[in-house]
């Protein structure tokens, strides 16, 4: 009878639903940043991915004014919107990355600007007012490879070693329509060996649960083996066999850009956004962020134990045993802090006595 | 006109260029003597021949026919029994398919990577220069080829004067021709290392020159003749390759660099003609391959991809033809004596004004006369 059914149903299996409800009013937001030297195809890819055009009035820079150019951090945010759910995209380019002819540290804005998105978060986190919080942290980076050289070059196995503890990585091999399959495979191989040998930590996709359909850890493996994905990416649109498609129009052929035969291209976008974004940001959330407060907290720590007169909004606890001089100033503090607490009770109570 | 007649070799000319001017004037004359001579009509001589003067005698006044046109078949034994020699340099990142282009150009494996046994791709931490040096031979004419590679070029993070070591390779070549030069018993043929073409690479990236291209060619350009070329062609469209060029042309001529061919050693206007269109096309964009597919039948040099085959001696895919053409079909020897006449003697003319202002008593002016005594100038040297 239905009656005795409702009653053993408790009904908490609609929680994914009110969760889905919720975050579709909420909406979502993602910021990505793209790192590679210039010429390397990632305006177009971006635009490819995310079927807009965020370049339109760019402006090139000759030789000449980039001598002197140093690495810029832009940012732009575009807010898409499909079958009513909303994402928020940040879009963070490098233009000037790798170009001069000396690049040491040619990486440290962009691990500066990484670092403060992560203390911006940290303040709010510990602010008073946690309502709103913008999240601005860098959920992905997209590096690129050249496909012109034989595999990692010193610049980019540095950039990878600095980055890979702050943010997600993702090698991409760039301007994929240059190699022939065999270079590629030979390309691919030589990029995870030296990825291996450098010690280099990239993202790694998670294993798909063990009760997950055949098909389903086939398209995984098949992910995964294909990494780094060599992609190509198009802002116009060709004629191929007959369909409009996304493409690129040689004298000897056409490449088309979401042709798995050609490029890795769709397998990037359905792991970036329709399969791993989520994790993405979860990875940031848990492991780098956190990487980062730990360190924060450490730090602020043994610059307490070193200098007496560090003020920190939150009362911190000392990891080590304090010495007796530290020991002193707690002591100072406790008693300073339940003085202030016995007045603001004092206050409190008289201003109910106001009110009443 | 045969090109190679300018000058036999890169030693000292055998004619001067009075004589050669002579002689194309006498050719050219006497093939107007042989369709003129069915006038029948013979004049004497107009004026006597003064040597001070620019006197031509024009083929119709000579009594008979002298034979002087046969001097350009002895000239022609003699090179090719002599042969050629042509140093070619390549510079760029690694990657950018010089080795492969090299062992295109001249289809053979000359390249360093086809010589060196167990040979491993690594970058290395500073541009070490490497020269092979094979002799090939076509219809009877034999070429001493030597290709200097610049492995390590650009590869680094830090790539500042990466150039440096190039740039006294080049000049250490003149430094030792004209050692060779002023000795006072001096080979029949001085042999001849200097650089005689500079290929330089750059990635297709689309956009423009970088830093480090604008400073090595300006660096280069004046003490070598630079053919820049576009590498792995194959991943620009038409229009990208096309706005990429100008691009680039405006950046060299912004920056003042003059590649080969120069503008100001254009000899007449059929020359200028010539490289013009040379000019408007640099700079060429090339893909290079070793490997051979079937197209319509036909066994082609290209690369074989998902979307189809780009053949590299087509000129509708990529313009290896055309650089193959400048470099060995027409402008071969003209690189060679440019590098000679002007290259050089610039070199030359600096090297000679130093010694002489650290008061070595070597002066330009008396080696000209050739009344200096030489045992002399080499004890100061």
């Amino acid at each position: 009878a239905p009656q005795s059914l409702d009653k053993e149903y408790v009904g908490f299996a609609t929680l994914p639903n009110q969760v889905h409800r919720k975050s579709v009013k909420k909406g979502f937001d993602f910021t990505l940043l793209v790192a590679g030297e210039s010429g390397l195809g990632k305006s177009t890819l971006v635009n490819s991915l995310f079927l807009t055009d965020l370049h339109k009035d760019r402006k090139l820079l000759n030789a000449e004014e980039r001598i002197n150019q140093t690495v810029e951090i832009t940012k732009h945010t575009v807010d898409i919107e499909e079958k009513g759910v909303k994402l928020k995209l940040t879009i963070v380019d490098t233009p000037g990355f790798g170009d001069a002819v000396n690049n040491t540290e040619c990486w440290k804005p962009i691990t500066d600007y990484i670092d403060q998105q992560f203390e911006q978060y940290f303040r709010d986190e510990s602010g008073l007012n946690r309502k709103n919080i913008q999240d601005n942290r860098v959920h992905c980076c997209l590096y690129f490879i050249p496909p012109f050289g034989h595999g990692l070059r010193p610049v980019d196995v540095q950039f990878m070693k600095a980055l890979m503890e702050k943010v997600n990585v993702v090698p991409l091999i760039s301007k994929a329509d240059c190699l022939t399959p065999g270079e590629m495979k030979k390309m691919k191989d030589r990029v995870r060996e030296e990825t291996d040998k450098y010690g280099l930590k990239v993202y790694q996709f998670p294993d798909c649960d063990s009760d997950e359909d055949e098909e389903f850890k086939q398209q995984d493996r098949e992910l995964k083996e294909s990494t780094p994905f060599a992609v190509i990416g198009s802002n116009t649109v060709v004629e191929a066999r007959g369909q409009r498609v996304r493409g690129r129009l040689y004298p000897w052929g056409i490449v088309e850009v979401e042709n798995p035969s050609h490029c890795d291209f769709v397998k990037l976008r359905n792991m970036l956004i329709r399969t791993h974004m989520h994790d993405l940001k979860d990875i940031t959330c848990d492991v780098h962020y956190e990487n980062y407060r730990a360190q924060c907290i450490q730090q602020m720590t043994s610059k307490l134990t070193q200098d007496n007169r560090v003020e920190s909004p939150i009362p911190i606890l000392p990891l080590s045993t304090p010495d007796v001089e530290t020991e002193k100033l707690i002591k100072m503090k406790d008693e300073e802090l339940r003085r202030m607490q016995e007045m603001l009770q004092k206050m409190q109570q008289q201003m109910h006595e106001q009110d009443l | 006109m045969i090109p190679q007649t300018r000058s036999l070799t890169t030693s000292t000319p055998i004619y001067t260029t009075q004589d050669l001017q002579l002689e194309v004037e006498v050719e050219a004359s006497v093939q107007m003597e042989e369709r003129e001579g069915e006038d029948g009509v013979e004049q004497p001589p107009l004026c006597p021949i003064d040597p001070n003067t620019q006197g031509i005698i024009k083929g119709r006044d000579l009594f008979g026919y002298v034979g002087i046109e046969a001097v350009l078949d002895q000239m022609r034994r003699k090179t090719m029994k002599a042969g050629f020699e042509f140093n070619i340099m390549v510079v760029g990142q690694s990657g950018l398919g010089k080795s492969t282009l090299v062992n295109t150009l001249f289809k053979s494996k000359v390249s360093r990577k086809s010589c060196t046994p167990n040979y491993e791709e690594k970058i290395s931490k500073t541009v070490n220069l490497q020269s092979i040096c094979h002799v090939i031979e076509e219809k009877g004419v034999k070429m001493k080829l030597t290709v200097i590679d610049t492995p390590g070029f650009g590869d680094q993070i830090n790539n500042e004067n990466c150039w440096e070591p190039i740039v006294k390779y080049v000049n250490e070549q003149y430094e030792k021709y004209l050692r060779e030069e002023q000795h006072v018993n001096r080979k029949r043929r001085i042999p001849d290392t200097r650089v005689h073409c500079c290929v330089y690479f750059l990635p297709a990236t689309g956009h423009r020159l970088r830093p480090i291209d604008v400073e090595f060619m300006k660096r280069l350009g004046h003490i070598v003749s630079i053919v820049p070329v576009i590498a792995k062609a194959d991943t620009l469209t038409m229009e990208e390759r096309l706005e990429f060029k100008q691009r680039i042309r405006q950046d060299l001529e912004a920056n003042g660099i003059r590649v080969y061919p120069q503008k100001e050693y254009d000899e007449d206007a059929e020359d200028r003609i010539l490289n013009d269109k040379i000019r408007e096309n640099i700079p060429f964009a090339v893909v290079g391959t070793d490997k051979e597919h079937q197209v319509n039948g036909n066994k082609v040099l290209g690369r074989k991809t998902k979307w189809g085959i780009i053949e590299v001696e087509n000129v509708a895919h990529c313009e290896f033809a055309n650089l193959r053409d400048l470099l060995i079909r027409s402008h071969l020897q003209d690189l060679k004596d440019v590098t000679h006449n002007i290259h050089y003697e610039t070199y030359r003319v600096r090297r000679l004004n130093e010694s002489n202002a650290n008061g070595l008593g070597l002066s330009a002016l008396s080696l000209e006369n050739g009344t200096f005594d030489k045992n002399e100038a080499e004890s100061q040297l």
